[in-house]
């Protein structure tokens, strides 16, 4: 423990800590703004600045560890001089047309300079443009960038893939996409977590509320929502409520609201998905010889881009099943609208994602399988949900509570966790259990693969009478995927199963997520799915009723010829632009 | 009124003098990778600024010049751009009165010929290429990359062993360097910005003088393949160290008596003491290697043979022949070339040059020989030089220790023939008079001055005016050649593929440069050897570099080190120079503003863990 006095408040704090965490400790925040704990402590906004006695310059806070004796003052005359002066000159680059932005109400630039009192700024106004292809589902606005940074960081340090690198220098340095590469032509995959740590609007989705409200503006055409299970939990926390069976109730209530004539749930296709990935896992697991190993789950569009693009030789060990939001699309759009008597031309399929590569992934030519249209129309990420719920004024607490439509609108607790870490894996075990034996596990059998994986990967070894032992891995974030996958391709670990999802923790922590500057919330938004799940009275996907309704009546059995053509895909048939050192 | 003023400068124009200062520096200090259309631009404003606004095409001109690169910059260029910049700067270099107009647009006009690449990304994707890949300026100047701000630190908190420790990460040659290198890394340090650029090489000498012997690290498990190393130099030795490092069998062939290369036979021991080198070249052997001297390939082994019993062969052999002036004469007794007088003082067999008197034909080396001739006893020790003293390619710091020890400069001297006694002796060196005429890559060519040859009476005349590399048992064998050197890539591969296995690296592929380089290269040559056995091994170092201590860098005199009194040192092969006190080496460690940490550093990663 080391003494520091701050503001005259002397305290006692860990050694180590920063001034920052000092400052906070004695009551005395000190504001931030490029500082992000583990990831972004670089000092570039320098607006955590403060006077330390003895040290004639003004010292960053976030970075700087305090010690023994050390004296801080960080209101006072010079520190709110530089911290209104800096703040001044961030403005003087940014585009401050709040009243349009996306992250009005929720910008940390503008809590800060609103905090600040700045009234004014005495420097001319200098914001730069730059042109960025508007249809990609990752929309970058350099006008709104104040190049603190943390997009280059979490690509680089998170997810591995260096998507984002400094460009230009001198007076021109900003951010863009790295190895002067445009976006569209570069390995991105599209998992949004530079969105989920910028703290403006610099980076943010493809808003494409407004073709939703088209489609419901049209009398013609019969709308069917879909909602993904993580996106549930961020809604409630989004809203007030704590997550739940009734919260996600309120949010059916919301959809209606909305005028969505069918409002169904993912989960259903999620249970779809494990019929399918489950018995094709149990299908390659008694032909060995015949398959690559191991089969890696499919599920996460950010992860198929990943490996397509930087580890192109594992493509064939991906399932051929289709995510649940594609199933979901294919089974809409064939046996439901055949159900209801719908033109499927005339049928309009919205998914709310937690996720902005599955913006990519609806779009793929390949996913067009039930009448010849996309399979899924348009894709919504959380936060364009809550805008259009803000948009229309819905009042939480006037929300009654109302049930998913059916038939595609039951799951499972297998289903629910697919939104977490682990929980595909999780899914497929239980049926892939009962697939084999007959029976059921208890449903807390594998429970070895949830939870945060925040070193490595997880790993387990389950023995499944009658099949032997099946070594499964979970990993999430694709800098760890890339740590497991060298590994693999090392033969320094072999695994029969894996799931990898592309966002830290899972779709909990998906980058369609809504955003809380600093803070990761997917252990908590997951923690919160593994809870839905222990609550729910059927927790195997293969008792899904509506889902065994669905293979008596259309689709016959999993991986049965329907099915091959409408829950499953080829991940060879779209190109994926290689990785800057794949390119030979 | 006066009549006449005393001129007496008022306290702007001093403080804009000491702009002027602080801007050099600054210049100096700037980091590798800026946009050069950027630099560009920002020159020409300056070169603007200073114009009397008497003509047109630099009043006018450059300001607008200016803002057509500014419109390259910001993006708003459109390709005709190009033609209206080169255009309009090749008319103010042609009509501008003065050397401030026609000067600031050849500028331009160079820069539009030498970085057009840059110009055109700006102008077609509003982009830069420039980029800043390595922050830390003396880092990414070292050729081996050597982790500099990280045993400053450790060396300011005394802790020299694990210095030694993080620098041989890198270069197993931290002795070596601390004595004889030419320390690029010193050119762009951030420190110029406020008074001086960091004394690195003299942190290091203080380290290496402190930390004394300190033991390697250990060898990865062996795998079995074989490495051999053709040429006992500092590079051949540094990949051997790496290579044996990874767990590879390693033989070194030497073709002298003993290893080191130029370290021995080039550099005299007055600068790098022998008992030192043996004692570094000890250490690294200490891993396991291997050594076979007076083995010379193409007469003891053929390098077929070598191929065949090794898994993969790095060649560097250096550059050990000597060059002939051709003029009349050379062939007379007393006339020898540098290269053999080194070698011989190398292998301790000293010629006496009592009373004799030494003309040395200059060139790179001149310094070592003319220093070392004084040292072996010689009467008068006359160095000829074709151009100026300005225009050496050594050191000031030796050429004015050599000045101090008593050789005689004559520059602007060429050599025209040997005169012979009636034994075939050399008896004088005539030389004919230059003049600077004009520059050519940065140095002016000497031309016939309009006066008559002078004669230079001599009893030994040396010859130092560059080496050569022994290729032909190489090239006999397949191995590339061009223009006099081995042709290896940028990886230290051969540039024929057909060589697989074979690399070659240092002075016998670059030509004669430096030890850093030599040792740079058999650093890259040990990773690449490791892939192409089919390994990864890392070299890494378990340091931890002391964090930056948060005191102000007020500006402060650079510490040099100091050398014995010429009337002294001139008399014996000791090491000429004292390295700092610990009091110095404090001093100094402190100027350093520990670029690992602060600015880019701490964003982009300040140092390499591992390679």
């Amino acid at each position: 423990m080391v003494k520091v006095t701050i503001n005259g408040v002397a305290i006692q704090v860990q050694e180590g800590s920063t001034i920052m965490e000092a400052a906070k400790l004695a009551g005395s925040p000190v504001p931030s703004l490029c500082f992000w704990k583990g990831l972004n402590e670089i000092g570039a906004c320098r607006v955590c600045v403060v006077e330390v006695e003895g040290v004639d310059r003004l010292v960053t806070a976030c970075d700087e560890p305090v010690h023994d004796g050390m004296v801080v003052y960080t209101n006072s005359p010079r520190v709110r001089a530089a911290r209104r002066t800096n703040l001044r000159l961030i403005l003087s680059q940014h585009d401050c047309q709040c009243a349009f932005c996306t992250r009005s109400g929720n910008c940390s630039l503008q809590k800060l300079a609103m905090d600040a009192n700045l009234l004014y700024i005495p420097y001319p106004i200098n914001i730069r443009k730059e042109i960025w292809d508007r249809s990609t589902p990752l929309i970058r606005q350099e006008s709104k960038c104040i190049k603190c940074m943390r997009c280059i960081q979490v690509c680089d340090k998170i997810q591995g893939l260096n998507i984002w690198d400094l460009a230009g220098t001198g007076s021109r340095v900003t951010v863009n996409v790295s190895h002067n590469r445009k976006i569209l032509d570069a390995d991105c995959a599209f998992c949004g977590q530079c969105i989920t740590h910028c703290p403006t609007a610099a980076l943010r989705e493809r808003d494409d509320t407004e073709p939703v409200l088209d489609i419901l503006a049209d009398p013609s055409l019969t709308t069917v929502v879909q909602v993904a299970p993580a996106v549930r939990v961020a809604w409630a926390e989004a809203v007030g409520l704590e997550p739940g069976p009734a919260a996600t109730r309120k949010m059916v209530a919301a959809l209606k609201r909305l005028g969505f004539r069918y409002v169904f749930d993912t989960n259903f296709t999620a249970d779809l998905t494990i019929m399918e990935e489950g018995s094709e896992f149990v299908e390659r697991f008694t032909h060995r010889e015949e398959y690559p190993w191991p089969m890696f789950t499919s599920c996460c569009p950010g992860w198929v881009r990943f490996v397509k693009s930087n580890y192109p030789e594992f493509t064939a060990n991906l399932s051929t099943a289709k995510s649940p939001q594609q199933m979901f699309g294919a089974v809409a759009k064939s046996c439901f609208a055949g159900k209801m008597g719908l033109d499927p031309h005339k049928v309009r399929v919205v998914s709310i994602m937690p996720c902005v590569a599955k913006k990519a992934e609806a779009a793929l030519e390949p996913m067009r399988d039930a009448c010849g249209d996309p399979d899924v129309d348009v894709v919504l990420t959380t936060r364009e949900l809550l805008r259009m719920v803000r948009a229309d004024k819905i009042l939480i607490e006037n929300l009654p509570e109302e049930e998913f439509d059916s038939p595609l609108g039951t799951g499972t607790g297998a289903a629910v966790v697919f939104g977490a870490t682990g929980g595909v894996m999780d899914a497929a075990l239980r049926s892939a259990y009962y697939l084999i034996t007959g029976r059921n596990p208890n449903a807390d059998t594998f429970r070895a693969v949830r939870g945060m994986d925040r070193d490595g990967w997880k790993e387990a070894s389950f023995n499944i009478p009658g099949a032997g032992v099946v070594r499964v891995a979970v990993v999430s974030s694709l800098g760890r995927t890339r740590k497991l996958l060298e590994a693999i391709r090392q033969g320094e670990v072999s695994y029969d199963f894996v799931e990898v999802m592309a966002c830290p923790g899972g779709c909990a922590g998906g980058g369609g997520q809504p955003i809380v500057d600093g803070e990761e919330l997917a252990e908590y938004r997951g923690d919160a799915l593994w809870d839905m799940d222990a609550h729910e009275k059927v927790r195997f996907s293969h008792e899904n009723e509506d889902v065994r309704a669905l293979y008596r009546e259309f689709l016959e059995k999993p991986c049965g010829e329907r099915s091959h053509h409408l829950l499953h895909t080829d991940h060879g048939a779209w190109r994926m632009p290689p990785a800057p050192d794949r390119k030979k | 009124m006066s009549r006449l003023d005393i001129k007496t400068p008022d306290r702007a124009q001093m403080t804009v003098d000491q702009l002027y200062h602080d801007m050099e520096r600054r210049i100096a200090a700037s980091p590798p990778g800026l946009c050069p259309v950027d630099m560009a631009m920002n020159f020409l404003n300056l070169c603007h600024a200073q114009t009397c606004g008497k003509c047109v095409p630099c009043r006018v001109g450059l300001g607008q010049l200016s803002t057509l690169l500014g419109d390259v910059l910001d993006g708003r260029a459109k390709p005709r751009h190009m033609k209206i910049i080169e255009e309009t700067a090749q008319s103010i270099a042609s009509t501008a009165a003065c050397a401030i107009g026609r000067h600031a647009a050849q500028l331009v006009l160079d820069g539009i010929h030498g970085f057009a690449d840059d110009y055109w990304e700006h102008i077609n994707n509003h982009r830069c290429l420039g980029n800043l890949e390595n922050p830390v300026p003396c880092v990414a100047l070292c050729p081996a990359g050597i982790d500099i701000p990280g045993y400053i630190a450790l060396i300011g908190a005394g802790r020299c062993e694990d210095a030694i420790r993080l620098i041989r990460k890198d270069n197993p040659f931290p002795v070596a360097c601390a004595y004889i290198c030419e320390h690029p890394c010193e050119a762009r340090c951030r420190r110029n910005m406020i008074d001086d650029a960091m004394n690195i090489r003299a942190l290091k000498r203080y380290a290496v003088d402190t930390a004394g012997d300190v033991a390697q690290p250990l060898c990865a498990a062996p795998t079995g393949k074989r490495v051999a190393v053709v040429g006992g130099g500092p590079g051949g030795l540094s990949a051997a160290y790496y290579l044996a490092l990874m767990g590879h069998e390693v033989d070194v062939y030497e073709k002298r008596r003993q290893l080191g290369g130029m370290l021995r036979y080039g550099i005299p021991s007055y600068r790098f003491p022998r008992e030192l080198l043996d004692r570094e070249i000890g250490s690294i052997l200490s891993l396991g290697i291997t050594v076979h001297t007076e083995v010379d390939i193409g007469t003891d082994i053929w390098f077929e043979d070598l191929r065949r019993q090794y898994d993969s062969v790095y060649i560097s052999i250096g550059a050990h022949t000597d060059k002939k002036t051709g003029i009349p004469g050379e062939e007379s007794a007393g006339v020898v070339s540098a290269v053999e007088m080194l070698r011989a003082i190398g292998d301790n067999e000293m010629p006496d040059f009592t009373g004799k008197r030494v003309v040395v034909i200059g060139g790179n080396v001149a310094m070592d020989v003319t220093r070392s001739a004084v040292r072996l006893g010689a009467e008068k020790v006359s160095c000829v030089y074709r151009r100026r003293q300005v225009d050496m390619t050594a050191l000031p710091d030796e050429v004015e220790g050599a000045v101090a020890e008593g050789v005689e400069l004559l520059t602007l001297m060429a050599p025209v023939r040997i005169e012979a006694d009636g034994d075939g002796r050399a008896a004088a060196l005539w030389v004919q008079p230059q003049i600077p005429g004009n520059i050519r890559s940065g140095r002016p060519v000497p031309q016939n001055a309009e006066q008559e040859e002078l004669r230079i009476p001599a009893d030994i005349i040396v010859v130092a005016i560059g080496q050569g590399i022994e290729t032909m048992a190489f090239e006999h064998a397949g191995i590339p050649i061009h223009r006099g050197t081995i042709e290896a890539l940028s990886d230290a591969q051969l540039a024929n593929t057909e060589m697989d296995g074979v690399f070659a690296g240092g002075d016998c592929v670059t030509g004669p440069a430096s030890a850093i380089r030599a040792i740079a290269a058999g650093k890259v040559a040990a990773a690449n050897i490791d892939e192409y056995l089919g390994f990864h091994h890392e070299i890494s170092v378990d340091v931890e570099i002391p964090a930056p201590a948060l005191q102000n860098k007020a500006p402060h005199g650079r510490v040099n080190t100091t050398e014995r009194e010429a009337g002294e040192r001139k008399n014996d092969f000791q090491c000429i120079e004292c390295g700092l006190t610990a009091q110095g080496a404090m001093e100094e460690s402190s100027r350093c503003l520990r670029c690992d940490c602060f600015g880019y550093g701490n964003f982009k990663g300040g140092r390499k863990q591992a390679w």
